[in-house]
C-alpha cells in the first residue's frame, strides 16, 4: 500500500508538518489524565479506553439508531420524539405493501413508494451493467502498453472525487434548453430535445452522469485486478500462438472474474443508495419519472407538508434489508477473491 | 508502473506501440480511439463548465452559445462622453468597416467612424455584426462571495471538513491503535461488530439519526454534519491493518522506558503509521467536502449551509442565476482539483488496495 509509494513519505511528512499541530497539542493535554486512568485501571483494561471515543460515536449515531428506526416503524403521527408516538403495530409496513397488483406501481396504495422502487430498479439495470462494461473496457485499454498510462488512468479517475452536486450542475448546464448539447443539435440539423421534460431521457441522463461520475473508481479496482495477472501466462499463451480473442476469453476474463463480482456488488450497493446526483440534476422529475427510493424517504420524512417519519422508517427498513443481503453477498465476494 | 520506467520513445514508435510483433491489430486502433474519445468525455464537460462560469448573463443567454466567453469592444469616440460599442458594418458597396454607434432607433441605427467622428451614418441595423473579445467575467465570482452567503457557505464547508476530519483521524486511530496493540478477551467480536457497521449507511436510519441529533441540540449548528459520520468503520480496518506491521519490539521497548500508553500511542505508533493516516485524511476531506445528504437534512437556516447545500439551494431558485452558479460551482471543485493534481497517485493507490471511497 502507501509505504511502498514515495509519495506517501513525502505526504506523510507534510501532514506532519502542516496539519499535525493542534493534534500535538490536544495530545499533550489528554496526555495527563490518560495516564492518571492507565494508572488506576491498570494497562490491561487500556484498550477499552481507547476504544472508548469510537464505540461511543458507533453506538449513538449507529447502533441505537438501528434499533430506533425498527421501533419507528412501528409507530404513526407526526411528532418527532417516539415517546409522543402512538404504537401502530405493523400498520406503516401493511401500508406500504398494500397494492392490488405488485407489478402496477399506480395499484398501489402508496404508489410513490412503488415508482421509487420500480425507478431504482430500473436504474440499477443500466447503470450497474453499463457501468461494469465500460469500467472491464477502460480497464482493459489501460492495462495495455500504452504511454502516460498514469495520466489516461487520471483522465478516467478524476470524476471520482467530483462533489455529486458539481457533476449533476456541470451536466444539468450542458443538457439545458439552450445548452450546448442542444446547440450541437440544431448545428446537425436536427431538433432541440427537452431532456428534462421526457421521463425516457431524464432516466438515461440519470444513468449516464452516475456512470460518468463513478467508472473511475471501478475502472481502478479492476485494473488492480488484472495487473495481478501472471505475465508469463500471457506469454505462454502468444508462444501457442493463441488468438488475442481467445486469450481474453479464456485467460484474462476468468481471472478478472473474482473482481468483477466485487465490482457488481459494490456498484449495486452504491446503486440501490441512488440519491445526490440525480436528485440536483433532476429533482426527481419530470413528474416521479427519476424518484428513487432514497429520495423516498427523504421527502416522506424530511420535505413533505405531513413529516411522516414512521412511514420513512419503514421504508428504511425495506432498503436496510436489501442492503444487508447485497452487503452479505460483497463480503463474500472480497473473501472468495482474496483468498484465490 | 511501466510507465515511469520506460525510455522516452518517438512519436513513430509511440504511435505504433503494440502488443506483440505482429501487424497493426484492431485493438490497437481500438485503444487509442478510445482513449480520444474518453479524454473528450472526461474533459470537455469540465472546460465547457470553466469558460462558460466566464461569460457575462448576456452571453450565455446566448444561443448558439459561443466557445469563448466574449465581449464587445466598445471605444472613446471623440465628442463622445460615454464609450460607444464598436460593430464590423457591411457597407452598401460590399466593403466592411468597423463604426461606432452613437444610438439607435428601431431598426436603424446611427453610427459613426471612430477615426472621423464628424459625419454620422444611418445604417440598417441587420447589417451590422458586434465586434467581440475575449473577456473574463470575473465579476461572476466576486458578487457571489460578496454579496451573497458564498463565503459563508465556504467558510462552513471548510470548518465541517477540518474539524470532522480532526475527529475521524483521533477517534478511528485510538480505536485502531486498541484493536491492534493489545491481546484481550473480545478483540475479535469488537472487530467484527465494527466492520458490521459497514452495513448500515446513512441512508438507512436518517430519521432516527435525525432524532438523536435534535435531541443533543445540534439542528442547525455544524455539530450536526461533523459528529454522526466521524466513526467509520473503513478508517478503523485501513489504521488497524496498518498498525498491525508495526513491530512489537518498539512498543515493549518504549514501555521498558516506562512510557505510558497514551505517550506509545502518539509518540511511537502514530508517526509510524503516518502513512496510513495520510490516506485516511485525504479521505476523509474529500468525504467531507463533498457530502451533501445529510447536510441537507440537518442543516435548514442559510446562515450554517456548506458550499453544497448553498449550490443546492441556488440552482433550485426559481429565477436561477446560472452565471453565479457556474462560478461557484468552478469555486466548489477547486480544493478538489488540488488535492488530485499533487496526490493522485496516492489516492488511486490508496483506493486500489483497499477498495474504499
Amino acid at each position: 500500500m502507501a509505504h511502498a509509494d514515495d509519495k506517501a513519505t513525502g505526504i506523510g511528512d507534510l501532514l506532519q508538518n502542516v496539519v499535525a499541530w493542534p493534534i500535538r497539542i490536544l495530545f499533550k493535554l489528554i496526555d495527563y489524565p490518560v495516564t492518571a486512568i492507565q494508572n488506576v485501571i491498570g494497562i490491561r483494561r487500556m484498550p477499552w479506553l481507547f476504544l472508548l471515543p469510537n464505540l461511543a460515536f458507533f453506538g449513538m449515531f449507529v447502533i441505537i439508531p438501528l434499533f430506533m428506526n425498527f421501533a419507528y416503524s412501528l409507530t404513526g403521527g407526526t411528532e418527532l420524539f417516539i415517546s409522543e408516538r402512538p404504537y401502530t403495530g405493523g400498520e406503516q409496513y401493511g401500508f406500504l405493501f398494500d397494492c392490488d397488483n405488485y407489478a402496477d406501481p399506480l395499484s398501489c396504495r402508496e404508489d410513490r413508494f412503488w415508482k421509487g422502487i420500480f425507478n431504482t430498479a430500473v436504474f440499477i439495470f443500466f447503470q450497474v451493467s453499463f457501468m461494469v462494461l465500460f469500467s472491464l473496457i477502460t480497464a482493459l485499454v489501460l492495462n495495455r502498453e500504452i504511454r502516460g498510462r498514469g495520466f489516461w488512468r487520471a483522465v478516467f479517475f478524476f470524476p471520482v472525487l467530483l462533489s455529486p452536486v458539481v457533476v449533476a450542475l456541470i451536466w444539468k448546464w450542458i443538457l439545458l434548453r439552450d445548452g450546448i448539447l442542444n446547440a450541437f443539435l440544431v448545428s446537425i440539423g436536427l431538433d432541440r430535445i427537452l431532456f428534462f421534460v421526457s421521463p425516457e431521457w431524464a432516466m438515461f441522463w440519470a444513468v449516464f452522469v452516475s456512470i460518468w461520475a463513478h467508472m473511475g473508481f471501478y475502472t481502478l479496482i479492476l485494473l488492480a485486478g488484472l495487473q495481478a495477472i501472471q505475465p508469463d501466462l500471457y506469454e505462454a499463451a502468444e508462444m501457442d500462438g493463441t488468438s488475442k480473442e481467445r486469450v481474453f476469453f479464456r485467460i484474462t476474463l476468468p481471472l478478472l472474474w473474482p473482481n468483477m463480482l466485487v465490482v457488481i456488488v459494490l456498484a449495486l450497493i452504491k446503486g440501490v443508495q441512488v440519491f445526490d446526483e440525480v436528485y440536483v440534476l433532476t429533482g426527481g422529475g419530470p413528474g416521479t419519472a427519476t424518484q428513487f427510493i432514497v429520495q423516498y424517504i427523504y421527502n416522506t420524512a424530511f420535505t413533505n407538508q405531513v413529516q411522516n417519519f414512521g412511514l420513512a422508517s419503514a421504508a428504511s427498513m425495506v432498503l436496510g434489508v436489501v442492503l444487508f443481503v447485497l452487503t452479505l453477498t460483497q463480503l463474500a465476494a472480497t473473501r472468495r477473491r482474496d483468498n484465490d | 508502473m511501466t510507465d515511469a520506467t520506460q525510455s522516452p520513445r518517438s512519436v513513430k514508435t509511440l504511435l505504433g506501440a503494440r502488443r506483440g510483433r505482429g501487424k497493426m491489430h484492431w485493438t490497437d486502433v481500438f485503444t487509442y480511439c478510445y482513449l480520444g474519445f474518453g479524454l473528450f468525455l472526461m474533459f470537455a464537460p469540465v472546460v465547457w463548465l470553466v469558460l462558460s462560469s466566464f461569460k457575462t448573463p448576456a452571453g450565455l443567454q446566448e444561443f448558439p452559445p459561443t466557445f469563448l466567453p466574449l465581449g464587445q469592444i466598445s471605444v472613446e469616440v471623440d465628442g463622445y462622453d460615454e464609450p460607444l460599442l464598436l460593430f464590423d458594418v457591411t457597407m452598401e458597396d460590399g466593403s466592411v468597416q468597423q463604426l461606432a454607434q452613437v444610438r439607435r432607433i428601431g431598426i436603424m441605427a446611427q453610427m459613426v467612424d471612430p477615426a472621423d467622428p464628424g459625419e454620422r451614418l444611418q445604417i440598417p441595423i441587420a447589417s451590422r455584426e458586434p465586434v467581440r473579445e475575449m473577456r473574463m467575467a470575473w465579476e461572476n465570482y466576486r458578487d457571489p462571495l460578496e454579496r451573497f452567503n458564498f463565503m459563508r457557505y465556504l467558510w462552513n464547508s471548510v470548518i465541517v471538513t477540518f474539524a470532522a476530519t480532526m475527529v475521524t483521524l483521533l477517534i478511528n486511530s485510538m480505536a485502531a491503535y486498541g484493536l491492534s496493540i493489545y491481546e484481550f478477551r473480545g478483540r475479535n467480536a469488537i472487530m467484527l461488530f465494527v466492520i458490521g457497521t459497514l452495513m448500515i449507511p446513512i441512508t438507512v436510519i436518517l430519521v432516527p439519526v435525525y432524532l438523536v441529533v435534535t435531541n443533543l441540540g445540534m439542528i442547525n449548528s455544524l455539530w450536526a454534519v461533523i459528529l454522526p459520520g466521524a466513526a467509520t468503520p473503513t478508517g478503523v480496518f485501513l489504521l488497524r491493518q496498518y498498525m498491525l506491521t508495526i513491530p512489537r519490539d518498539l512498543i515493549e521497548a518504549a514501555r521498558m522506558d516506562k512510557a505510558s500508553e497514551w505517550q506509545i500511542y502518539w509518540r511511537v505508533v502514530m508517526p509510524l503509521a503516518m502513512p496510513a493516516v495520510a490516506v485516511l485524511a485525504i479521505f476523509s476531506i474529500m468525504w467531507r467536502w463533498n457530502e451533501f445528504l445529510w447536510p441537507l437534512i440537518v442543516l435548514n437556516r442559510s446562515e450554517v449551509y456548506t458550499l453544497q447545500v448553498g449550490l443546492n439551494a441556488f440552482q433550485g431558485e426559481l429565477d436561477v442565476q446560472w452565471h453565479y452558479i457556474l462560478a461557484m460551482t468552478v469555486v466548489t471543485l477547486i480544493p478538489v482539483v488540488i488535492v488530485f493534481a499533487f496526490l493522485q497517485r496516492f489516492i488511486t493507490t490508496g483506493i486500489a488496495s483497499s477498495g474504499m471511497k
